[in-house]
């Protein structure tokens, strides 16, 4: 397998439009004769599908929620990124593409940032029109915030909801299709496999979860919109119902998966209460803006914080990073909260947690203009916490919450399976090892609105396309292996269940595949998850049949899944023998203790390729170059 | 703590449902409902029975996934708080808690306390939505918004569509979900061409899919996880009547139009 990024030649600016003059079009009259498969509901999968039937593709579009409304893209809080230079503050495009390419820390590909910084001011145009209710300034205009890792004031948002609002935009145009018959959708139907018919991909086996049918769809090409896999860590701000199966089955026929093991821990999550938490909530990182993170200056002081002098405490981001203070990028905070901590100087019942304090912010611009900007959150976390941080600092800790790696794709979003098309979080492509906040929607709207609507059409128009029968063998191996291993989930009837395994897969990840990795933990964690996986195989217990609506399959299936995936994590982070991002290998640091690269070795992207299972995968590698942009240490002071 | 369940099982939508009685010993203040529910339903697999199915996603309170009553209360006895958001210290020490599914024609029981909500879905792609293809945009700060205008449309967009307003209800009207997308949409200058049909086409569908009438009880307006408010509802009412005397001016000029 070889890795061909497909990168149009030319000068940054002008790659883009000169790959959309040379695409070729599909004809209106053509389009109708295409039927395109889109699985996921978010701002990638429901922006593309609707996109697509505006273009007059007929689109099949899954999702496993009841509704295509509910995709987690929903619960992203803080705001959307665009080089808008509305604010007058010196933005630009070059500056929204350098500031992703050097937040990645230098471990993503060019070009896409570029393109991505490129369409960011068409997207905001779009969901305007759309009627997205954006903060809105009192002369009428759109209003911004700031957000971690930049300078400038380029983040467009709606409250604290600015997820739910773009979803939303994106669900109503996908329903306006769904109204006009060119999208057909298939809700509570979970991905099971991908049908792959003389090496493109032509088609989907799913199961119906209402009445656990098995079902194959056939198109002309699938795209995949399904989202991160940080659920592999158990304890995540994602959405319970988040997973991998999608992109591992297509990694098991032969996609190739990008750098596994670059995840984003978000710095400001509601910290762990006991053994039965079942998800971990984000608080937004606008709340940066105006919050202070401290720790006590003394180990162990268990006074109450409005007890301790100012002069006791540490605002260690402000104190290590004066330039960006409490907006460095997340891995910058994330690292520090988790240094301060293992010094003991952590605060709350466990030790794991640092103070977000908006003391000042209150006092400098009342209650009321807080209540306005941050009202929605302060609620939600009054709600868990029981605590009322209008009076009380918030107590926050680090958190999964994304994942820059995912399936590999070239400059069109096409993996290494023709005809197999992967969007958004799901692909690895624009966010290097460490994304910037407020970038996930951007990158997500993007890939949906403005990128697979042109590069589909190229594909489609340069190839062929005979009808795959219903009974072709590669139809009927994908649907035997799907009712195969649904058999064999429900006949084990051990003593375990599948969240015990799930739990406890999580804790080996987080231990050594979280915010600090080394050689010795990732090599112990590579020992014990094949064991888990095979106590997995033998002892979990899943209630009920494959018939009917059975939550208990359903997860179970996932975390088979996720037992898989984890262990190539580890595996991509023992080879990437440097630290960039998020991937913080103990061995090799700086003197200060920020990330150290190794640009000579390891400015490139790691994909690996499946080679069957108990074998170890390939790692192929696309070497990534920098012609726009000087390979620089990373610097936030 | 230690509680009792009584909650409402049922195979599919076929099926006779009925209450099945269970106990949740240790249950701790921390907990989420829905955590609560995580353990017994552990303990239940361990006992080798079929656990409590639930509809839940995000847990936290964002995506209206979730929801079912608990003792004739839509997402429980805390306002403005979805089951998901709600905790166990909201409840004592040997309370009993009665659990049923949203209770409306237009949202079949799927199994246990999963309803069909696929309703809302189509009275959305009925006309919840401005026309605007993608690439057809003009700039964002091309048509001034007033911040009162949008703040409020925002106050209506906020809905989850979890269905608590329809479960809450004594007729299982859908008018606070229809009036909150009828609003957020009609109060900005984007949403104003397609106004009248708008109206029109949804509350058309969300008749014919089995939703009753209003007649101003406000029981949605209590139950509502989100606080969207009744005065949504008597903006739709408005704007019904004037899109309906609209409608024949509309028409005439399609026919005209066409071609």
């Amino acid at each position: 397998m070889e890795l061909k990024s497909n990168v149009p030649s030319g000068p940054i600016e002008r790659k883009w439009d000169k790959h959309r003059f040379e695409m070729k079009l599909v004809n209106p009259a053509n389009k109708r004769k295409h039927t395109i498969i889109m699985v996921g509901s978010g701002l990638a999968g429901a922006g593309g599908a609707a996109s697509m039937a505006e273009l007059g593709y007929h689109v099949k579009c899954f999702c496993y929620q009841d509704s295509p409304r509910r995709a987690h893209s929903i619960a992203a809080q803080g705001g959307i990124n665009a080089a808008k230079n509305y604010r007058n503050d010196g933005d630009s495009v070059f500056r929204l593409f350098y500031d992703t390419v050097k937040g990645g820390d230098f471990r993503s590909r060019e070009a896409n940032v570029y393109r991505l910084a490129q369409v960011s001011v068409n997207i905001i145009d779009q969901c305007v029109a759309q009627g997205v209710p954006f903060a809105r300034e009192y002369g009428g205009l759109l209003d911004n915030r700031s957000f971690g890792g930049a300078q400038v004031s380029r983040t467009f948002y709606a409250r604290g909801q600015t997820g739910q609002q773009l979803l939303l935009g994106a669900y109503q145009a996908l329903e306006r299709q769904i109204g006009l018959g060119q999208v057909t959708m298939y809700s509570r139907h979970e991905m099971q496999d991908l049908v792959v018919v003389d090496g493109r991909a032509r088609g989907v086996v799913v199961r119906d979860m209402v009445t656990g049918e098995v079902q194959t769809h056939l198109a002309d090409a699938v795209v995949l919109a399904t989202g991160g896999y940080g659920n592999v860590f158990y304890l995540a701000t994602y959405a319970k119902g988040c997973n991998a199966t999608a992109i591992w089955r297509a990694y098991k026929k032969g996609a190739a998966f990008a750098n596994p093991c670059f995840t984003q821990i978000h710095p400001t999550c509601i910290p762990v209460t006991g053994e039965y938490q079942s998800k971990l909530t984000l608080m937004s990182e606008s709340l940066r803006n105006d919050g202070r993170i401290w720790v006590p200056k003394a180990k162990g002081d268990q006074r109450p914080p409005n007890q301790i002098p100012k002069e006791e405490r540490d605002y260690y981001l402000e104190r290590m990073y004066p330039s960006f203070g409490n907006l460095v990028p997340r891995d910058v905070a994330s690292r520090a909260a988790k240094h301060v901590c293992d010094e003991g100087r952590g605060v709350g019942p466990t030790g794991y947690g640092v103070y977000l304090d908006f003391h000042d912010a209150i006092q400098r611009l009342g209650k009321k203009k807080i209540e306005e900007k941050y009202g929605n959150l302060f609620e939600m976390y009054e709600r868990i916490t029981d605590e009322d941080p209008y009076k009380v600092p918030m107590r926050i800790y680090p958190a999964t919450h994304y994942t820059m790696g995912g399936l590999w794709v070239d400059y069109n979003l096409m993996s290494t399976i023709p005809g197999l098309f992967v969007l958004g979080e799901a692909n690895f492509s624009d966010h290097g090892a460490n994304r910037l906040g407020a970038s996930a929607l951007m990158q997500g709207l993007a890939d949906g609105y403005f990128i697979i609507p042109y590069t589909i059409g190229n594909y489609l128009a340069r190839e062929k396309f005979a009808a795959v029968p219903a009974d072709h063998p590669e139809v009927r191996a994908a649907e035997q292996a799907v009712a195969d291993r649904t058999a064999r989930l429900l006949s084990i009837r051990g003593q375990r269940t599948a969240t015990s395994f799930h739990r406890e897969l999580g804790k080996i990840l987080w231990e050594h595949c979280g915010m600090a990795r080394d050689k010795k933990g990732l090599e112990h964690a590579l020992g014990k998850i094949p064991g888990l996986r095979a106590e997995f195989w033998k002892n979990v217990t899943v209630p009920g049949s494959g018939a009917e609506l059975n939550q208990s399959l359903e997860n179970a299936g996932r975390v088979a899944d996720f037992l898989e995936l984890g262990e190539l994590m580890c595996l991509d982070a023992l080879e990437r023998d440097e630290s960039c991002g998020c991937h913080f290998r103990l061995e090799h640091q700086m003197p200060d203790g920020e990330a150290k690269r190794n640009d000579e070795k390891f400015c490139n992207v790691a994909a690996w390729e499946y080679t069957g299972d108990g074998r170890k995968p390939n790692r192929l590698v696309e070497p990534l170059t920098y012609e726009n942009v000087e390979l620089t240490v990373r610097s936030y002071k | 703590m230690k509680l009792t369940l009584k909650v409402w099982r049922q195979k599919d939508a076929k099926s006779k449902g009925e209450f099945v009685t269970y106990v949740a010993d240790d249950v701790q203040d921390d907990m989420s409902f829905l955590e609560m529910l995580d353990v017994v339903n552990e303990g239940l697999i361990h006992k080798g029975e079929e656990p409590i199915a639930f509809d839940n996603d995000c847990r936290e309170g964002i995506c209206g996934t979730c929801g079912f009553v608990i003792n004739g209360q839509a997402h429980g006895p805390r306002a403005r708080t979805t089951v998901c958001q709600l905790h166990m210290r909201t409840f004592k020490d040997g309370d009993t808690l009665v659990l049923e599914p949203w209770r409306a024609e237009a949202f079949p029981v799927v199994k246990d306390l999963v309803v069909d909500r696929t309703a809302f879905d189509r009275v959305i792609a009925a006309g919840g939505f401005i026309t605007a293809p993608t690439g057809s945009a003009p700039d964002g700060n091309a048509v001034p918004v007033p911040k009162e205008n949008a703040d409020l449309a925002m106050d209506a967009a906020a809905c989850i569509g979890c269905g608590a307003c329809v479960a809450a209800c004594p007729n299982a009207s859908a008018m606070l979900f229809v009036s909150a997308k009828v609003s957020h949409l009609g109060l900005l200058p984007q949403g104003q061409p397609e106004r009248p049909e708008r109206i029109r086409s949804m509350v058309a569908k969300m008749d014919a899919e089995g939703f009753g009438t209003c007649t101003n009880h406000g029981e949605c307006e209590a139950a509502c996880p989100k606080g969207i408010r009744m005065e949504f509802i008597a903006r739709m009412n408005a704007d019904f009547v004037r899109a309906s005397m609209a409608s024949g001016r509309r028409e005439a000029a399609g026919d005209g139009g066409s071609g």
